[in-house]
């Protein structure tokens, strides 16, 4: 039992701390899963978290449920997967029912303004950082360059472009 | 509806790779242009909003979507949908192919996939600009953002802090 309980405020930790997506919680990660409670060795750890990020899904999610899994089982994983959550559920919560009680005040409308255009940035910026190890020969740059023209001038269907890039893949390499 | 949102958001978590950013148009073809469950112009606070809280980028969208749908049912419901095809999926390598990352076919999907990935959020971007009347100032800011991060390595939610306190103060004054 009480493997469950750190498990799960390790986690909700993990999921209330991390701003900034899959990356950004990987250093908290760490430092819960392997110095704070030795759950498993850093070769392991390392492991896992390449295989949270190839698999789809929010890389935050994948890890939880993986290393839940390895430490104590399907209701470690379960356990893990929901601590992870738990924290962004309440926080979007509260602002939901914050931009519904304040709907009319100017300043959300001044919050948002100033915020749009710094998301516009940080969506770019992650596109730059994914790119640059996403970019590796000729034939990467050619299976994005032809993604980005079909998703964004032919409404072609993005799903539908992961498959057809995941076959480029097999065929190409 | 509930069972509608379920799929769909269940569809969006199955193809989410390389995090939160990657669904951002896929969710936009899904949710914004073929069921017109959000208008295109609150589109891009919504994204804020998922960036702005902590946690993974993907679920708080999925979240608060859910909740502009259908309330706290649709919440709960959206978010289920875009996790557990993620917990399937790690549950059955974690239980049966512990060796899936050193899987040479495996490995060729990927070598295409992370491409895509950088071209769904490129084109994100694009639609965001064409579609959400950014003014040249905005742009502007936008690319300031980008390169601070790019090269500056600093912290998002501090950009998104200094942008809302900053559009707050400035409007203040002019209003004054």
């Amino acid at each position: 039992m009480s493997i469950l309980i750190q498990l799960f405020v390790s986690f909700f930790k993990i999921g209330a701390f991390s701003f900034g997506g899959g990356y950004a919680m990987l250093p908290l990660l760490e430092k819960e899963v392997i110095k704070t409670h030795n759950w498993m060795s850093s070769r392991e750890f390392i492991d896992i978290f390449a295989i949270s990020e190839m698999t789809p899904g929010p890389i935050a999610v994948n890890s939880a449920t993986f290393l839940g899994y390895k430490v104590a089982g399907f209701i470690g994983a379960f356990t893990a997967t929901f601590a992870v959550i738990l924290p962004s559920f309440i926080v979007i919560s509260l602002i939901f029912a914050f931009i519904l009680k304040f709907k009319n005040s100017p300043y959300v409308d001044w919050i948002f303004k100033g915020i749009r255009p710094i998301v516009l940035g940080l969506i770019l910026a992650a596109g730059i950082t994914v790119a640059k190890t996403s970019f590796i020969d000729i034939k990467s740059i050619l299976i994005g360059g032809l993604l980005f023209y079909l998703v964004s001038f032919k409404k072609f269907n993005p799903l539908w472009g992961i498959i057809l890039a995941g076959i480029l893949g097999l065929v190409l390499y | 509806m509930l069972w509608e949102i379920f799929l769909t958001f269940f569809k969006i978590g199955a193809f989410t790779f390389g995090g939160g950013f990657a669904m951002i148009p896929i969710i936009q073809q899904e949710i914004v242009e073929k069921k017109n469950w959000i208008k295109e112009e609150d589109f891009i606070d919504t994204i804020s909003i998922a960036q702005s809280a902590p946690g993974p980028i993907a679920v708080n969208l999925s979240i608060f979507v859910g909740y502009k749908i259908k309330g706290f049912p649709g919440a709960v419901i959206c978010t289920m949908g875009t996790v557990l095809p993620s917990f399937i999926i790690i549950l059955l390598i974690a239980k049966f192919f512990y060796q899936f990352k050193d899987n040479h076919i495996v490995e060729k999907i990927f070598l295409g996939i992370r491409p895509a990935v950088v071209a769904l959020i490129f084109s994100a971007v694009y639609k965001l600009v064409y579609k959400s009347r950014f003014s040249y100032v905005d742009l502007l800011i936008a690319l300031i953002t980008t390169l601070i991060i790019v090269f500056l390595n600093i912290n998002p939610v501090y950009m998104i802090i200094i942008g809302a306190l900053g559009s707050v103060v400035y409007n203040k004054v002019v209003n004054n």
